[in-house]
């Protein structure tokens, strides 16, 4: 029986297959700048995990994740920009000591609300308090007056535009259509030579298997139980007791909270922050790096968006034009072949033949997989 | 405003209840009673309003005017999940059970505890759970079938185990809506076995067409012809209610 257990065995070992590939063979096998591009397309995999939760569980589809992705990554981003912002290293503006854009947009003194983003501890609580407060105040706001569906997705469109617009119009005191470039380093450490690339990949794919962890909790929990309930029987949950509003809250706020450390960990692998990665068309493109790994596997999250954006940068250098193309026909094949993507791929096809060849050589033990959960492979509507 | 004391007060007080839609009245200047431990049917004719009202009670639509008096709470101005705490549970017509759950999950996601977000994350399934979970599944005869999928089950195991997922939050007024509908001879006569069992200790209100059920369970029949009460008493004598058999019973 599926207990509160954190996983089953398969997917125990699912986690384990992917921890090894991306602990061992990918920094193995790739070179510096291959590698640093893996942790790039990982920072995505942050949202595309908190999608999950929120859209493959809780039936909320979010079409504004670029927000907290972009949130998450500014919070970063100014600390950084504070930091390759001391009097020496701006000595030649006209007010030194201030980001860079700040001084070509004539802007004389450091603004009140950058200040606090001097103290790094700030800044991480920023990162997660930021966008999770935001996404409490959103989802509040949708959720207690019962918008949801297809309204709340456009809502989402809607505060990722105007974000956007947000940002490139205070070019002052945000970088405006450049973003936040040219950042250095993190408490005096260097973050651009190879050695700290490798260094910030390890630690964001330590923190990528610390969200999987709390996923699968929130998974195995009633919570995670009653998320899926909500996406089949909204009223039933409604009058078991439950306040439907609050659990979709909370699965909207995981699914920020998730976006906002990918989008930090954007800022200091990546060494910029800049409005495109906040507006709808990356929203979107997160959104089918969920639905192409299956919205309801956590760990087909993760290699959704690592196929997808290894197909992006290799097709992109031969066919820039034909890219966008084909990442819209993905998406259309995805929801009409295979609805669970990647991880409904692997549980009707490819997971059978690997039970099937264990249960012939070990006739006995071959019970135990029959136990897996139903809700595991369930289908989607 | 008390007049006289009284002796037994009602479980259930529904009083000048109105609901209108855009001027159409669907429940008009209802009134009616429901005892402690009573079995009350509500029949009559489609679209006399008889699920709107099992609606007005949950919490589901809000009336107009008039007042619902629950415990000494009034429903009206409780949220839906206020009322089910109050104790107040309700099955909706059609079985509205999570396919993608087991039948175990099913009934443990109604088990009256950890209801809060931080309650439901923390929640543990312990020995109480399960012995519950076991025994509402004993009565609703799914005892074999806890960890099948509910998508796998038939449409009137789908009907008992909604029933079972209301028990296990044990209200002290259960509402039906038409549960025997779509059932065979043998699910129903079961079904009937089943609600005259789980009845004590509690107040039932059912909404149902199948005339013979009724006759079986019903303690008390209500009438509703457009959002009023036709008649109202015992089996008996609603059958014999002229009102009644032109308006409902003669078709």
């Amino acid at each position: 029986m599926n207990d509160n257990r954190f996983a089953t065995r398969s997917e125990l070992l699912g986690i384990l297959v992917l921890a090894v590939l991306l602990v061992v063979v990918l920094p193995l096998c790739l070179d510096v700048f291959r590698l640093n591009l893996v942790a790039k397309y990982l920072t995505y995999a942050f949202v595309a995990l908190g999608l999950v939760m929120c859209w493959g569980y809780g039936g909320i589809l979010s079409l504004g994740q670029g927000v907290f992705f972009g949130l998450g990554g500014y919070c970063m981003a100014m600390f950084l920009k504070l930091e390759a912002s001391s009097v020496e290293n701006t000595r030649i503006q006209s007010t030194p000591g201030i980001p860079d854009f700040m001084d070509w947009n004539q802007i004389t003194a450091l603004p009140l609300f950058w200040k606090p983003f001097h103290s790094l501890t700030f800044t991480i609580a920023a990162v997660i308090l930021v966008p999770g407060i935001f996404a409490l105040i959103i989802g509040a706001a949708m959720f207690k007056r019962r918008v949801g569906g297809t309204y709340f997705a456009i809502i989402t469109q809607a505060v990722a535009a105007i974000l956007t617009i947000l940002i490139v119009g205070q070019q002052g005191y945000t970088g405006g259509i450049n973003g936040m470039t040219d950042l250095r380093t993190l408490k005096g450490w260097d973050i651009r030579p190879d050695h700290a690339k490798v260094v910030l990949y390890f630690f964001e794919v330590s923190l990528l298997f610390a969200c999987i962890v709390i996923a699968q909790l929130i998974r195995h929990s009633k919570l995670g139980r009653i998320l899926v309930a909500m996406r089949e029987q909204e009223d039933r949950v409604r009058f078991s007791g439950y306040s439907v509003a609050n659990f979709k809250i909370f699965a909207f706020c995981v699914a920020a909270v998730f976006a906002a450390i990918g989008g930090a960990m954007f800022a200091l692998n990546v060494g910029f922050m800049s409005p495109s990665f906040v507006g709808i068309v990356p929203s979107i493109e997160m959104v089918i790096y969920t639905a192409v790994g299956g919205r309801l596997s956590i760990l087909g999250a993760v290699y959704g968006t690592l196929l997808v954006n290894f197909a992006k940068t290799s097709l992109s250098e031969s066919f820039p034009e034909l890219w966008l193309f084909g990442l819209g026909g993905l998406f259309i094949a995805v929801v009409l072949a295979f609805p669970n993507g990647l991880a409904g791929i692997w549980g009707d096809y490819v997971q059978p033949r690997i039970d099937r060849l264990i249960a012939a050589r070990k006739p006995k033990s071959g019970a135990g997989w029959i136990d897996e959960p139903v809700a595991d492979g369930a289908p989607a509507e | 405003m008390l007049i006289g004391h009284q002796p037994k007060p009602f479980l259930l007080s529904v009083e000048a209840l109105t609901v209108s839609f855009d001027g159409f009245k669907a429940v008009n200047d209802l009134s009616f009673y429901v005892e402690e431990n009573e079995i009350r049917v509500i029949i009559g004719p489609n679209g006399a309003g008889k699920t709107t009202v099992l609606d007005l009670i949950c919490g589901k639509t809000k009336a107009t005017s008039g007042s619902i008096e629950f415990r000494g709470k009034d429903l009206t101005k409780l949220k839906e999940n206020q009322i089910v705490k109050a104790g107040v549970g309700r099955k909706f017509q059609t079985p509205s059970i999570y396919d993608d759950l087991t039948v175990f999950e099913n009934l443990e996601i109604s088990f009256p505890r950890g209801r809060s977000v931080f309650g439901a994350l923390t929640f543990t399934r312990d020995a109480a759970v399960r012995d519950r979970v076991h025994e509402v599944a004993e009565t609703i005869f799914l005892k074999d079938r806890l960890n099948m999928s509910a998508a796998l089950l038939s449409h009137g195991q789908k009907q008992w185990l909604e029933i079972g997922m209301l028990l296990i939050q044990d209200p002290d007024l259960l509402m039906l809506d038409e549960p025997v509908a779509g059932m065979s001879v043998s699910e129903r006569a079961k079904t009937a076995e089943l609600l005259n069992r789980i009845i004590k200790d509690r107040s039932v209100l059912v909404i149902e067409h199948d005339m013979k059920f009724v006759e079986d369970i019903a303690h008390k029949v209500t009438v509703l012809h457009q959002g009023q009460i036709l008649s109202e008493g015992t089996m008996e004598k609603v059958k014999n209610d002229p009102k009644v058999i032109e308006v409902y019973l003669g078709h």
